[in-house]
């Protein structure tokens, strides 16, 4: 007799905990013979504005962190992922990825951890500066973490994009909302799963599997998010989310597909001068 | 708030009628300023399409300075096709060579620059004091500064290749008119942009006197456009199809209806817009210190200053002896003739603003507020409004929570760090803040957790080109000045 499979429960990750949505909602994930694989929890509006109160409660402690604390959570969440690789795998080809296609993918989203964990001591370093001015004053700019963040996933090379969507923002010390596709959202709630064991401080990244342009709106005109990263929005997507962000002078950031790029993390960061007298 | 006067510390120095000012204007006969000025576009000064004129006052007098064209569309589309003609040889021309031109500039400045300030006191009525040792100092030094990255721009983004953006339409303010326009054409030329550049429509003529300037420089025709005008003259200039790149200092409300505009255009933009800065004094500060930080924090410029630091908290055990010396201090102020170079807070920019700044007055005594005012002779004509503090205010007063853009302070206490910064923070604006202590550790735990783009330790309100200047939150997007302000202009690749 062939065993019979336990499946899943894919619950989204709001203020560390793994929730259904509230609205009770769910999307059906199925093989390619229609047969049901799992019921994904289907974010609402009032999901995201939990998870927005989750991120800025997580917010000046995660920015609090050092810079070298900050590093190896980032690098405790590769090792996780590296610990899951073949489950990682065998979600991807659940949702229709080749097994080459799938193994590339989480390979080289283990990397993109990695190589932002490494950043997170550095960066500032980079872009930070003495400033020369000509009156007696010691004067210096740094970059700081702009606050909540809001990502808008898409659905291409979903855990590279996932790293390179996340690691990029918590970096410096923001916190992230992110909402992703259905298409992906079995391998993104799984990972969800790691960051609950890589000692990343609850709320600091809160992920949410729904419809784009039924959240986005709120995203963008949600007055306590300071940020919001859009991955592959086209023309018309960048105006309405320009038109809703006015309201809180949200920044706009629009990236292309999954990168390595620290001008990412200086993307959502706010510089500050600091000036004080030189002298007896 | 209820502070006691304290009674005993100290004597109270006396001005009143034992020393008077003998007048020390400022000689305005080499200052030339035309009776009339068109538009400076393609590298010369020509008429207006529109046929419109408005005239520019002295706001010390009300008397007519001059008539000044304003721009229609159509003048905003000769411009920005002129920005545009000049742009492929203007970007492609060696760094070196670009800068070459904004050292001039710079050069020519410093020659002129009593001219300059005289001018600049005259059509904004800000004390000559000011005009001529800070803004136009500041102005040759912010080209001086610029000029000098154009050949070095690959060294200032590792990793990246730096393109310019192509054309720049900006949009400046009446209070600083001079150095604003500085700030935005400076960086903008240096990265290889050319520019339309719309001065504010009550301080047009240092701009204007500027574009000679330029022309003098032997810029390229049409790399450096100006256009006068008022808030329509600048809508079109913004959403104009023809311009790459905006860059607007001035209010949020506008600053949001530009940001709102551009949705859907794929135009990059830069936002330098209001403040409400909070000036936090702990009972370790220099009181003295502190107290004349508060001053210039408030009082420069008329308040009319982004960055201004409208709202003061003071740690409650030195709040009756900072509120004390601060109301003597500021019984010394003078405020009169901005061509006087004794006066220290100027004529109010326009009737507009005085009637803004006085409404708020009558809301904060509404409020419940206790106003201080000293008692001070204003001229007869002219916009004026005399130094003033307001006590006993709450949280939620709209004189804390709005930005005034006069010389009007609230003054808050606070007990612990945490109820200042708290107390600081809560604000949509996030552009400046200033923090008064003797010790060391607790400037940096304070200035670490102001979420302002600015922060002076015991100073205030100082400026310089080297130094990046920009707002969290609704303050604004992007950063001005140093090496950060290239990013405004440049795309990276």
């Amino acid at each position: 007799m062939q065993r019979l499979d336990v499946l899943k429960t894919y619950k989204l990750l709001i203020g560390g905990a793994y929730e259904r949505s509230e609205s009770g909602r769910y999307l059906p994930l199925r093989d390619k013979k229609g047969g049901l694989v799992a019921n994904i929890a289907w974010a609402s509006r009032k999901d995201l504005r939990n998870a927005v109160v989750a991120a800025r409660g997580a917010q000046s402690g995660w920015a609090g962190r050092s810079a070298y604390n900050r590093g190896q959570i980032l690098y405790r969440i590769a090792e996780m992922m590296e610990g899951r690789k073949t489950q990682f795998v065998a979600e991807r080809m659940r949702e229709g990825a080749t097994a080459k296609a799938a193994e590339a993918d989480v390979a080289a989203a283990i990397d993109l951890w990695v190589h932002y964990a490494g950043w997170c001591d550095k960066y500032q370093q980079v872009f930070s500066a003495v400033n020369p001015v000509s009156s007696a004053h010691f004067n210096f700019s740094v970059p700081e973490p702009t606050g909540v963040v809001g990502v808008l996933a898409d659905a291409a090379a979903p855990l590279q994009a996932l790293a390179a969507s996340l690691a990029p923002v918590i970096a410096s010390g923001n916190t992230v909302v992110w909402v992703g596709p259905a298409a992906i959202g079995a391998s993104a709630l799984t990972f969800g799963e790691v960051l609950g064991t890589s000692d990343l401080p609850a709320g600091v990244v809160n992920l949410l599997v729904s419809e784009r342009a039924e959240l986005r709106p709120h995203l963008a005109g949600h007055m306590d998010v300071n940020a919001v990263v859009a991955v592959g929005a086209d023309d018309a997507e960048r105006k309405q989310l320009q038109l809703d962000a006015v309201r809180n002078l949200k920044r706009l950031t629009f990236w292309e597909g999954p990168a390595a790029d620290p001008y990412r993390i200086l993307a959502l960061t706010e510089t500050k001068t600091t000036w004080h007298p030189v002298g007896f | 708030m209820r502070t006691p006067e304290p009674t005993t510390d100290g004597l109270k120095l006396d001005f009143s009628g034992i020393w008077s000012y003998d007048p020390a204007p400022e000689d305005r006969g080499h200052a030339k300023i035309d009776a009339r000025y068109g538009l400076f576009i393609g590298g010369r000064f020509v008429e207006p399409k529109s046929g419109r004129y408005f005239d520019t006052h002295n706001p010390a007098t009300e008397s007519k300075l001059a008539e000044v064209a304003e721009a229609g569309a159509e003048d905003v589309d000769a411009a920005v096709a002129a920005a545009r003609k000049a742009f492929p040889a203007w970007s492609k021309l060696p760094g070196a060579e670009r800068g070459k031109y904004l050292f001039r500039i710079a050069r020519l400045l410093q020659e002129r620059a009593r001219e300059f300030a005289v001018i600049e006191s005259l059509d904004g009525g800000k004390p000559i004091r000011e005009s001529r040792d800070v803004d136009v100092p500041l102005v040759a030094a912010h080209f001086f500064y610029y000029a000098g990255w154009a050949d070095k721009l690959q060294y200032a983004f590792p990793g990246k290749t730096p393109k310019p953006i192509g054309v720049a339409g900006q949009v400046i303010p009446w209070n600083f008119p001079l150095l604003m326009a500085a700030w935005k054409i400076a960086p903008a030329l240096a990265c290889g942009n050319t520019l339309v550049l719309k001065p504010a429509e009550t301080t047009p003529l240092t701009a204007l006197k500027l574009a000679e300037l330029i022309r003098d420089a032997g810029l390229p025709d049409g790399v450096v456009n100006i256009v006068t005008g008022a808030g329509a003259t600048g809508s079109a200039l913004v959403n104009h199809p023809g311009v790459d790149k905006v860059a607007f200092t001035g209010s949020t409300a506008v600053g949001k209806k530009i940001m709102e505009s551009l949705a859907g255009t794929r135009k990059s933009y830069t936002l330098e817009l209001g403040g409400k800065a909070a000036n936090i004094i702990f009972e370790d500060a220099s009181l003295d210190q502190a107290v004349e930080g508060v001053v210039n924090a408030i009082f420069f410029n008329q308040g009319h200053v982004c960055c201004a630091g409208s709202r003061l908290f003071v740690q409650e055990s030195v709040a009756g002896t900072v509120i004390r010396k601060l109301k003597d201090r500021m019984q010394t102020l003078r405020v009169g003739d901005p061509l006087d170079k004794n006066t220290d807070i100027g004529a109010i920019n326009s009737r507009m603003q005085l009637d803004k700044i006085s409404g708020y007055l009558k809301i904060g005594l509404e409020e419940g507020a206790e106003m201080y005012q000293p008692a001070c002779e204003l001229p007869g004509k002219g916009y004026w409004c005399p130094p003033t503090l307001f006590t006993n205010v709450a949280q939620s007063s709209r004189i804390v929570q709005e930005e005034i853009f006069g010389p009007v302070l609230a003054i808050q206490t606070f007990r612990t760090p945490e109820e200042a910064l708290e107390k600081a923070n809560n604000t949509p604006y996030g552009l400046s803040g200033g923090v008064w202590t003797d010790k060391g550790s607790k400037i940096f735990k304070m200035t670490g957790k102001l979420r302002a783009g600015v922060v002076w330790a015991n100073t205030f309100n100082k400026f310089d080109p080297a130094s990046p200047f920009g707002g969290y939150k609704e303050s604004g997007v992007g950063r001005e000045g140093g090496l950060h302000g290239l990013m405004a202009y440049l795309n990276l690749e």
